[in-house]
């Protein structure tokens, strides 16, 4: 033996494996470990899944009651066939499992706050964020209500065991390409991570509620009077979603406003608030869904549509399937975490959901006694805190320890331990309807199996949050819609502003019963709509938040259109779904047009006011004019409102642009158009938009030389991967619409799954959605539909009996799931 | 003979190993180890005999399932590594990295047995 060079050459070897074998440090992120990761039998290559890969497979695997059937057609479409439903959530775990594991679980350490524990310490700020709001307790609570009711304790029970038979089944070659990636190993799944993942769908669509913080600000900086003129109750050219006139019942709950409110909660005080939410979720989080009933369709039988509209990322958030039971024919899309389908049809009826967008979240400004929040000011008295300890677990680092204080109203959020922008020394607690125990997983069970317009109605009926708007069809012919959610019943600003939290006369003073909410059927008029829009008009005996929280135009666009359709097809809606037209421009463009003094332009200006007044109003990607339009809309907006807004340095909330958009409509002599900078001249609108003409004018020639003027280059949509890496998303994506136009696609948000179905018998339907069916970056199937979806084109749905599914040359490949 | 003999043994241990995942990834490096041991070469044959072992094995085992797999993870891997999307400078590296790795431990073996 040559000792040195055997020492030598050993050390080099172990010190080379171990290299290998770390996570090296890469700009801001880490590598994975390179020798598991490039090893052909172990890491990413074993992910990359063969062109022409057959998903034929036998499985025995124990769990299940009696052997189950799955077939899968060409767009890699499960069809479940079960003997019962056990089975069959047991299967729909097992293959949300096999194909969107990682994105399940990604999801749910996001939702409860533990992306530090495998990303590593820069998340942490947004691991504190869903901490402190309360994500793990108010999913600790659902569980309970979910287990109390059989049946969805039951599914969950089933679909947990088929995820982790499934998770089980691995081998370390098998795991899923992005858990090689950041190098972590998948764990069993639970009932809570469904409940987590649901809490999560609330938080996005009720996060809104944060601007409580913002708007203080602005009311603050305004004062009562201005705010009042910027923030107007109603918009007026609102469609509700219940059609005006419409009669209402008595309120059974009569709410009290506090006697101070004048002074304490409207006045201006000097206490403003800085804290700033880490996270927020989009503000265009809305969808459309409408039905439209026999007498307006070619078939005589009701067509129902839905699009939810939601960030765009790949995995998608949806997972499209059918079950097939003995007391079970569902199709749709499922959410990859939870049994059941989410918006979908079964024989008998269809129904979709759009966001109701109410404010179910309020915040409290705190009087603690010290800063150890033990005791907190309340009615009178010194009253104790209780304190709910949360670690957050941090890749490679010490464990994170929060004490969050609960108070009557919730937990504290903001505190001075919260090292967000939050320095002002203030406590914020926050009361959120998605911290009461409800079971929401029972209204997709039940709808799933229902029949009729009364198990709709029965199925819906306990849901509470996120509060939906659910349309309805089914093949007898009926056509409903309800905005069903647990809503609070407030006095009118109440929760608009961060509240006093020192006494009771603040707190939320009941709900409103389920029966009261708005809610129409079979209309004189033939259809039912949703679009987010604030859903009935001022008779509505509740507040139903501020006005900003409700767009207008895409509901206003919709029921235009609805009203004057007749003889409907499946196709007639899928172009209504896809729609361009830009409706806030046929309003304002005119305006805008007649403001534009000429005679201060040069040609160059003139040519960009020539296009956008030659513009054809739609969105489509080849129209130029959708750029100039929105370019100068924007810069009008800004024009108006920044001397007003950008002096201050606290976080605050703009006006909604329809805000400006109705002042000019009623008077062009606006007065928030005079600039407060400028002492010595007054501003008028026409100073405003001709100069946004001259100041876009940069922008417009920079994008030309570009070759992006374009409307679909200049939005440029791409599909985020959750990860946030662009080899994994889909970018650059041809594809019109915007916000407050019927097809609502936006830079990297939208429409995420495209629904109609014709109430025939069978059911006829059409879908598509902006990802594929696989989760792995290394199959074809993980971003199949992107283009089709882009260039608004749907799928044929296939919805078959289990002897059909055998025969169907659509179908491509079979599992067995045989009983172990 | 002892040469080719070795690099044949080697890429065949290593291959058999790989199938076995509940082993560490680097398993083959044992084989290589094991191989330059009972094989004796002079040290730099040794090395160089697991090093091209290695590097056909898992340059074949990745063009074959890159190839099936029409380049599409590859060329995706490719950009975040960062290697510009080549795909083919993805699977030279990964051949690269496992000669390497067995070569290292091929020499290491070799110097454990007496000098001729």
């Amino acid at each position: 033996m040559r000792t040195i060079p055997f020492i030598v050459s050993a050390v080099i070897t172990t010190v080379f494996i171990t290299l290998l074998n770390m996570q090296l440090p890469s700009g801001k992120t880490k590598t994975p470990r390179l020798g598991f990761f490039l090893n052909p039998q172990y890491g990413f290559w074993q992910n990359a899944e063969p062109a022409n890969v057959s998903f034929d497979k036998d499985i025995k695997i124990a769990g299940i009651k009696n052997n189950t059937e799955v077939y899968f057609d060409d767009r890699l479409v499960p069809h479940i066939y079960a003997e019962t439903d056990a089975d069959a959530y047991f299967i729909q775990g097992y293959l949300h499992a096999k194909f969107r594991l990682w994105q399940m679980e990604f999801q749910t350490y996001a939702a409860s706050g533990r992306l530090s524990e495998i990303l590593g310490k820069s998340m942490l700020p947004t691991d504190k964020y869903f901490r402190r709001l309360g994500m793990v307790f108010g999913a600790e609570r659902a569980i309970e209500t979910m287990n109390e009711y059989a049946e969805t304790k039951n599914a969950m029970d089933a679909y947990t065991d088929g995820v982790n038979a499934y998770i089980n089944s691995l081998k370390e070659n098998d795991i899923p390409f992005e858990y090689k990636l950041l190098d972590y190993k998948p764990e069993p799944w639970t009932n809570l991570k469904t409940a987590l993942f649901l809490k999560f769908m609330s938080f996005d669509l009720t996060g809104q509620g944060d601007d409580d913080l913002y708007l203080t600000n602005t009311k603050n900086l305004l004062g009562w009077e201005t705010f009042k003129k910027l923030f107007p109750e109603r918009a007026d050219s609102l469609d509700p979603i219940i059609p005006k006139e419409t009669a209402f019942e008595k309120p059974s709950i009569d709410v009290k406003l506090p006697t101070n409110a004048d002074s304490v909660y409207f006045g201006i005080d000097k206490n403003t608030i800085q804290a700033v939410a880490p996270i927020i979720p989009n503000k265009n989080n809305g969808s459309n869904n409408w039905a439209v009933s026999g007498s307006k369709t070619k078939s005589g039988k009701p067509i129902l549509c839905n699009d939810p509209h939601l960030g765009l990322n790949l995995p998608s958030l949806w997972y499209e399937m059918q079950i097939t039971t003995p007391t079970l024919n569902t199709y749709g899309a499922s959410f990859p975490g939870a049994p059941c389908i989410i918006i979908g049809f079964n024989d008998s009826i269809a129904w979709g959901v759009t966001n109701a967008g109410r404010d179910v979240k309020d915040f409290y400004e705190i009087k603690f006694k010290d800063s150890t929040m033990q005791e907190y000011w309340f009615n009178g008295t010194w009253k104790k805190s209780d304190f709910r300890k949360e670690t957050i677990k941090i890749k490679g680092q010490p464990d994170d320890i929060e004490n969050i204080a609960m108070t009557v109203f919730g937990p504290v959020m903001y505190d001075r331990n919260y090292k967000s922008k939050n320095n002002d020394g203030k406590y914020y607690a926050v009361r959120w309807t998605a911290h009461d125990p409800s079971n929401e997983l029972a209204t997709f069970y039940k709808l799933n199996h229902a029949k009729n317009y009364v198990d709709y109605v029965d199925a819906i009926s306990t849901f509470q949050c996120p509060g939906q708007n659910f349309v309805f069809a089914s093949v007898s012919g009926d056509i409903a819609i309800r905005q069903q959610g647990k809503f609070v019943a407030k006095w009118k600003g109440q929760g608009d502003f961060v509240m006093p939290g020192t006494d009771s006369a603040y707190l939320w003073q009941g709900f409103i019963p389920a029966k009261e909410n708005p809610q129409i059927m079979n209309p004189v008029r033939g259809f039912v709509s949703s679009a987010n829009q604030m859903a009935v008009d001022s008779t509505y005996p509740y507040y139903l938040g501020k006005s900003s929280n409700f767009p207008v135009y895409r509901g206003y666009i919709i029921n235009r259109k609805l009203a004057v359709m007749n003889n409907i097809t499946p196709q007639d809606m899928q172009q209504m779904q896809t729609d361009n037209y830009n409706v806030i421009a046929e309003f304002i463009r005119p305006v805008l047009l007649k403001l534009i003094d000429d005679a201060k332009l040069n040609n160059d200006e003139k040519r960009v006011v020539e296009i956008v007044k030659n513009w054809n109003l739609r969105n489509d990607i080849n129209e130029k004019g959708a750029t100039i339009f929105k370019l100068l809309w924007d810069s009008v907006y800004a024009g108006v409102y920044a001397d007003e807004f950008e002096n201050s340095k606290l976080p605050l909330y703009w006006p909604d642009k329809t805000t400006l958009l109705e002042a000019l409509l009623k008077n062009t002599d606006y007065s928030f158009a005079d600039n407060i900078n400028t002492i010595d001249k007054k501003e008028t609108m026409s100073d405003v938009v001709t100069s946004a003409v001259q100041k876009i004018l940069p922008v417009i020639r920079q994008l030309e030389k570009d070759n992006k003027l374009e409307w679909g280059l200049y939005k440029d949509t791409y599909i985020n991967s959750l990860l946030k890496i662009p080899a994994l998303s889909r970018l650059h994506l041809p594809i019109g619409g915007n916000e407050g136009i019927i097809n609502a696609t936006t830079a990297n948000h939208g429409p995420s799954w495209r629904m109609i179905v014709h109430l025939t018998q069978p059911i006829e339907a059409y879908a598509v959605f902006p990802g594929g069916e696989s989760g792995n970056p290394g199959s074809k199937y993980y971003d199949t539909f992107v283009d089709s979806w882009a260039a608004g084109k749907y799928y044929s749905v296939l919805f078959l009996k289990k002897q059909e599914a055998r025969h169907n040359n659509r179908i491509k490949w079979h599992f067995t799931f045989i009983k172990a | 003979m002892k040469f080719i003999t070795s690099i044949i043994i080697t890429a065949l241990l290593s291959f058999a190993s790989g199938l076995f995942t509940v082993l560490p990834w680097y398993s083959f490096s044992l084989c290589a180890f094991i191989v330059a041991i009972a094989i004796h070469q002079k040290p730099i044959n040794s090395f160089l005999a697991a090093f091209i072992a290695l590097f056909i094995l898992w340059g074949i085992l990745a063009f074959i399932m890159d190839y099936q797999n029409q380049h599409l993870l590859s060329t995706k891997v490719a950009n975040i590594l960062p290697l510009n999307g080549s795909y083919n400078l993805l699977i030279l590296i990964t051949a690269f990295v496992g000669a390497l790795v067995a070569g290292l431990a091929a020499l290491t073996g070799s110097y454990l047995r007496k000098h001729k």
